[in-house]
């Protein structure tokens, strides 16, 4: 059935990420484990943006804001104890019914912070709640100023970031706990736990992947997709193509701040650079280099560009690298470049350009 | 009471009337056709009654309710489905998978059934495929099923957007020409194919401009030219109509 063409390519991954751990461990380079899942993380990030602009045809340049919202939210509140303020009677309330934990900071002093799979749900839920408030109005928008709006929402949060002390400033936060999603299985970026958190994160991707393929293959999906490709026509057929849209803004701003939620706890903290506006470029140039309408190619881009700039082959050039990117994808492979015809698109480009201003060009 | 009526309908465009004060009814079970030459206000009757338009004044009432001020996908679900003059299929979509659009309205499985794929969405989604194999094959076009419609020949994506405009089950379907860049053999096949689709229920308004299919398929025609309802009668009557007679004249062989 049609089934297994969806999910063989996932038992594929599955099988790659094992192999991979095996390499790594016979190899001793399980050193590369970490920059492995910290990739795995943001691909997250990206497959989410991905069926957003690929599928739904949406462009957002803030996804690093949603990223973002997920992981101070989930630092904040996993960090910022809540002593001072224990006799208030919503404290007394959520330490009643086991929302907060006890714990000791590094010089000993008394804790008292949120649990972690609250704070994560309370930030994953905010940033879905922020998506579709903005959302709404926003998704009216087409093109530039769609562009435009998300820009803008990125750079308010990362300001907010920067600016406010609850949030660490320039220093973003630090000390966060790890994040015990079951007994025995914990996100945290402890030496001994690295091969467990290498797991932990690729079964959220391939978690994530298998929802999304599904998404994209279900009703709801075609109508998306077929927002993309003709929104009048979508319309016509009795889609409600704006509360579609809305829809799959939030879904991907909630694959983003999860994302960004387990990236704190892996890392142990935050800072203001996960906000800022070139990680959401850096996430559409992803999208964009893996082909848009390209699930498995928006996966494997992640990882590969991420894995690269996180073992820091870009250097001081790293944002410039993913600039560089997406202009040229744009100029010579906006199918991608997993599927490109250099040679076509080189022939088209040149007779775009010695086109005589004013004249047609048709490719 | 008509099945579509439309009443005193007026668009402009800047200082362009393009719909200058048009009314006529659809009675339910016929197929009405609207000629005129070029720029006469068609597709913007047919814009109007769709809701992609609104119009500056007048009403268009279907099954008794009123339908103008009403979004394009409120209109299709009450059953009034379309196709286009530019055809407009759903690109990077293989043709059957632009008629299972078509059956959006007649399913239901959401976002969260369709992510986590539940089982009880297979039978429906299997319907959905089934069903639009169905119509892809009563157009003729059942062998391009799998194929991206970007690569079809301009006859099979007429045939494809016309299989998916009658997915929707729809109770009025709007037809803008076509027959437009169909040879004569296919513009024969599609005339017998709307007056199979009328003998099904289907009520039909049409807009063509090849008069020997207009004369041979409908009940009645309404002549728009600038905007304005000129003439409304039964073909042959058209066809002695000295107004549209002149009309026409220059234009095109009546
Ligand atoms: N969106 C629009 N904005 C401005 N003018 C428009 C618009 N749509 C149509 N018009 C103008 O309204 C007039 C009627 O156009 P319409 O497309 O309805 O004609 P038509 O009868 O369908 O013609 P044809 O036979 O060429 O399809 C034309 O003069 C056209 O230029
Ligand atoms: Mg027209």
């Amino acid at each position: 059935m049609d089934l297994w063409k969806r999910y063989i390519p996932v038992l594929f991954l599955l099988a790659l990420v094992v192999a991979v751990q095996l390499i790594t461990h016979f190899t001793e380079t399980s050193y590369y484990l970490t920059q492995l899942t910290m990739s795995a993380y943001y691909s997250v990030v990206v497959i989410g943006l991905c069926v957003l602009m690929g599928y739904g045809g949406q462009i957002s340049l803030g996804h690093a804001g949603f990223f973002a919202i997920g992981g101070y939210l989930a630092g904040a509140l996993t960090t910022h104890s809540l002593l001072p303020i224990k006799s208030h009677g919503l404290v007394a309330f959520l330490h009643k019914i086991g929302l907060l934990v006890a714990s000791k900071d590094l010089y000993g002093g008394d804790l008292l912070t949120v649990e972690p799979w609250a704070a994560c749900i309370v930030a994953v839920f905010t940033a879905g709640i922020i998506a579709l408030a903005i959302g709404g109005p926003v998704l009216k928008l087409k093109g530039h100023y769609l562009a435009m709006a998300t820009l803008g929402f990125g750079i308010i949060i990362f300001r907010i970031a920067l600016a406010s002390a609850y949030f660490g400033e320039a220093d973003g936060i630090s000390g966060v706990p790890s994040f015990k999603l079951l007994p025995g299985l914990e996100v945290s970026g402890s030496f001994g736990a690295r091969v467990l958190n290498y797991y932990i994160a690729w079964m959220v991707v391939i978690m994530g992947i298998i929802l999304l393929l599904n998404l994209i293959h279900s009703r709801v999906g075609r109508a998306l997709r077929s927002i993309h490709g003709a929104e009048e026509a979508a319309n016509a057929m009795g889609v409600n193509t704006a509360r579609y849209k809305l829809y799959i803004f939030v879904l991907s701003a909630v694959f983003a701040a999860l994302a960004g939620v387990l990236v704190t706890h892996y890392n142990g903290g935050i800072g203001p650079s996960e906000a800022g506006v070139m990680k959401s470029v850096r996430y559409v140039a992803i999208v964009a280099v893996g082909g848009m309408a390209n699930l498995w190619g928006a996966l494997i881009m992640g990882i590969v560009l991420n894995f690269l700039s996180l073992r820091g082959v870009f250097g001081s050039y790293d944002d410039a690298v993913f600039g560089v990117i997406l202009i040229v994808i744009m100029l010579f492979a906006p199918e991608g470049i997993l599927n490109i015809n250099p040679w076509q698109r080189l022939k088209s480009l040149f007779s775009l350009l010695a086109a005589k201003p004013g004249e047609n060009t048709t490719e | 009471m008509a099945l579509l009526e439309i009443d005193n309908l007026n668009r402009h465009f800047g200082g362009l009337h393009a719909v200058n004060n048009v009314s006529f009814s659809v009675e339910q079970g016929m197929i009405k056709a609207v000629i005129g030459p070029n720029g006469a206000g068609k597709t913007t009757l047919f814009n109007l009654i769709a809701g992609n338009l609104p119009a500056n004044s007048g009403t268009v009432n279907f099954n008794s309710t009123k339908i103008n001020g009403r979004k394009p996908y409120q209109i299709a679900r009450l059953g009034i489905s379309r196709t286009y003059q530019n055809i407009k299929l759903f690109h990077g979509m293989t043709a059957l998978e632009n008629v299972m659009l078509g059956r959006h309205i007649r399913s239901k499985a959401g976002f969260m059934a369709g992510m986590l794929n539940l089982p009880w969405t297979w039978p429906e989604e299997k319907q959905i495929k089934d069903r639009s194999m169905e119509y892809l094959d009563l157009l003729g076009v059942a062998d391009c099923a799998d194929i991206e419609v970007s690569n079809l020949a301009f006859g099979q994506q007429r045939g494809v957007e016309f299989a998916r405009a009658l997915a929707t089950e729809p109770t009025l379907l709007l037809l803008d020409e076509p027959a437009a860049g169909l040879n004569i053999y296919e513009t024969a096949e599609i005339g017998r194919l709307i007056s199979k689709i009328r003998e099904s229920g289907i009520t039909i308004l049409l807009v063509e401009h090849d008069m020997s299919l207009v004369m041979d398929i409908s009940d009645e025609i309404v002549v728009l030219s600038f905007g304005e309802k000129i003439a409304e009668d039964l073909p042959h009557n058209i066809q002695q109509n000295e107004e549209v007679i002149r009309i026409y004249l220059g234009y095109e062989d009546v």
